[in-house]
């Protein structure tokens, strides 16, 4: 575990939006999360890196208050918490995107955009939605993330995996959320509309958004976070802040040098065209200077 | 990033250009209701030329008004499966709720009103029944309610002989407060000529309610996001049980209206009556472009398809056709309708 300087700087001033300390999680006998910290500020992106079944799922959810953590605390906003459900993290300011996205295909954009928040104007049960308003704010607030929607009536399953997404994260910014969480945004996207997902994190980070960006691609998460912290069986492998790793050392810790090295013994062993690839594997290996050190394994 | 300045400092386009390539046609086509218009129509155009007898107002008021009884409880059922949910007890909820009104009326002696306002909260309490099954146990509605069919079908029948040693109800037609309720859902009045069915004013009315609610209110929103989507419903709040609950208890409303209609248009309620009509009613929320899956559709369509139901029921009898042929031809409109609209939909997206 690595402290800061960035990180005792916020403590000075002002307690970060998010703060888990040694968190862990435990379902019986299975121990799914342990000793983890982690914290994100306004205007902060915390990336969170890990394989699969590196625990970031129940990191999710225990921020996003479906699960609550059975070791270390968890703060808000320098408060103790334990989260009922996810609609007490959401009164607090803390908005999750799952990778589902939580909107229906078949409904225009703008009902999808204020689904469960409408407008209405009128009082009681004879109280119309305001359509004019919400259609105007909807488009208002996509353009504002640089989504250019011909038409917001169009249901939200014709919009590309990108813009879903981007959607998505609109709606809870403009519902009032300090902090976002992101379930690998990018994981089913192209290269392009990944850069598209990117180009909002850091859009939402300049409105003064505290992020938490989860996703197993450090290409990803290096350009816009601020704090790294990666994952691996439940553990935490390190929590650095951008200015004490490079690029190359978090795909290195990431990836895990004995990984990649099984994994070209695997390929060479299949011969043919197999062994081309894990001959270019192991060009890659050596760039990033990834050697099987001990420190990777838990 | 440059983008977001650009729109920031000049002011958007009063009209986006993109939008000119959509034409009111296809913007038209999109509404799922679009295929049963035009199914609709090519029928009325068939029984038109080869029946005379189709021809005529009085003819129309007859095949509107045999639409009406089936189309008020498909507004709801609509409703419901928009919701993403099936009913197979409406059919004999009708009666339950005829039975319950006759019944209780005679047998208390009270003022017919009572006897339709037991009836009411009875038909209510099955639609939530219905419902809270459905939505604690998690077992599709289809089972849940084709269970609850077979429970009212034999609790029609059995109670009705404890009570009254017979099939059906007894008159009612002498009790206090007949005249008045047969004024609300069973009298007639004329227009020109053509005497008009007080059930078919009622049925524009809850068509009216309906798509207003659908389209122009909160809970429309919610009832389409819980078909659409029951789980990503959830994540953003939409209390999906409810809409559930209260849906099938809007279907349960329905079939009281109706039951009230046929007790007060016939004066006694045979116990067996009912049966099939829930797939009729499906059959018009069908036809009228509901997905079967939810998510999507309209009353209006709904209304269509019942009105479609009628032409074809009444249209073959005015044609001098075998009536004995009748569910085949039902068969047949029906399969044609789901093709056309499928084919106007897929359509519709293309030239989205």
């Amino acid at each position: 575990m690595t402290t800061t300087t960035a990180e005792s700087t916020a403590e000075r001033t002002k307690a970060p939006l998010v703060r888990l300390t040694d968190a862990g999680k435990n379902y019986g006998n299975i121990i799914a999360l342990q000793g983890v910290t982690l914290e994100v500020s306004g205007g902060e992106v915390t990336c969170v890196l890990g394989d699969n079944g590196a625990g970031k799922s129940t990191l999710i959810k225990i921020i996003a208050g479906l699960h609550q953590h059975s070791e270390g605390s968890y703060e808000v906003d320098g408060q103790n918490v334990h989260f009922g459900s996810p609609r007490e993290a959401l009164d607090r300011g803390i908005a999750t995107v799952y990778q589902d996205l939580a909107v229906v295909p078949l409904m225009p954009v703008w009902r999808n955009f204020f689904l469960g928040n409408e407008v209405r104007k009128g009082i009681g049960p004879v109280s119309l939605m305001d359509v004019a308003f919400m259609k105007k704010t909807t488009k208002k607030e996509l353009s504002d993330m640089g989504i250019d929607l011909r038409d917001v009536d169009q249901p939200i399953g014709t919009l590309s995996g990108g813009e879903r997404q981007c959607v998505a994260i609109a709606r809870a910014v403009y519902f009032g959320a300090k902090v976002l969480i992101l379930d690998e945004p990018t994981a089913a996207l192209g290269v392009k509309q990944s850069g598209v997902v990117l180009k909002y994190i850091l859009q939402a980070k300049e409105r003064g958004l505290g992020v938490i960006f989860i996703t197993h691609n450090p290409h990803h998460a290096y350009p816009v976070g601020d704090r790294f912290l990666l994952l691996k069986r439940g553990r935490s492998l390190g929590y650095y802040s951008k200015g004490e790793v490079s690029r190359d050392e978090l795909t290195a810790l990431m990836a895990g040098g004995a990984e990649l090295e099984e994994l070209h013994h695997e390929l060479e062993a299949g011969g043919g065209v197999a062994a081309e690839a894990a001959h270019m594997l192991e060009e890659e290996v050596k760039e990033l200077g990834i050697t099987a050190t001990p420190e990777v394994r838990p | 990033m440059t983008q977001t300045l650009d729109v920031g400092v000049k002011p958007p386009p009063p009209r986006d250009e993109r939008i000119s390539r959509r034409s009111p046609l296809s913007r038209l086509l999109t509404r799922p209701e679009v295929g049963a218009l035009l199914g609709a129509i090519i029928i009325y155009l068939i029984f038109f030329i080869v029946a005379a007898p189709f021809r005529s107002a009085s003819s129309l008021s007859s095949v509107l008004y045999l639409s009406s009884t089936y189309g008020i409880p498909a507004v709801a059922v609509a409703l419901l499966m928009i919701g993403g949910e099936f009913d197979l007890s409406a059919g004999v909820a009708v009666t339950s709720s005829a039975l319950v009104a006759s019944m209780f009326s005679y047998q208390f002696t009270t003022n017919m009103w009572i006897g339709v306002l037991v009836a009411l909260v009875v038909a209510l309490v099955i639609g939530f029944v219905n419902g809270y099954l459905v939505v604690k146990t998690g077992i599709p509605s289809f089972l849940v309610t084709l269970g609850t069919f077979f429970m009212l079908r034999g609790l029609n029948l059995a109670l009705t002989k404890q009570i009254t040693s017979n099939v059906g109800t007894n008159d009612v037609s002498n009790i206090q407060g007949f005249d008045s309720a047969k004024k609300v859902f069973a009298s007639s009045f004329t227009v020109g000529g053509v005497s008009i069915r007080v059930t078919l004013i009622w049925w524009i009315i809850f068509v009216a309610v309906a798509t207003w609610v659908l389209l122009r209110t909160h809970l429309g929103n919610w009832i389409f996001a819980t078909g659409g989507s029951a789980a990503s419903s959830r994540a953003v709040g939409v209390p999906v049980n409810r809409v559930k609950i209260g849906l099938f208890m809007t279907v349960g409303f329905m079939c009281w209206f109706t039951g009230m209609h046929i007790l007060f248009n016939n004066n006694t309620v045979q116990s067996g009556i009912g049966l099939g009509n829930e797939f009729i009613y499906i059959v018009a929320a069908v036809v009228g472009g509901c997905l079967l899956t939810g998510g999507y559709g309209s009353v209006i369509g709904a209304a269509i398809g019942a009105f479609i139901f009628g032409m074809a029921n009444l249209g073959i009898v005015y044609a001098g056709w075998n009536p004995d042929w009748f569910y085949f031809f039902l068969g047949a409109l029906l399969l044609g309708a789901i093709l056309l609209n499928n084919w106007v939909r897929k359509r519709a997206e293309a030239m989205r």
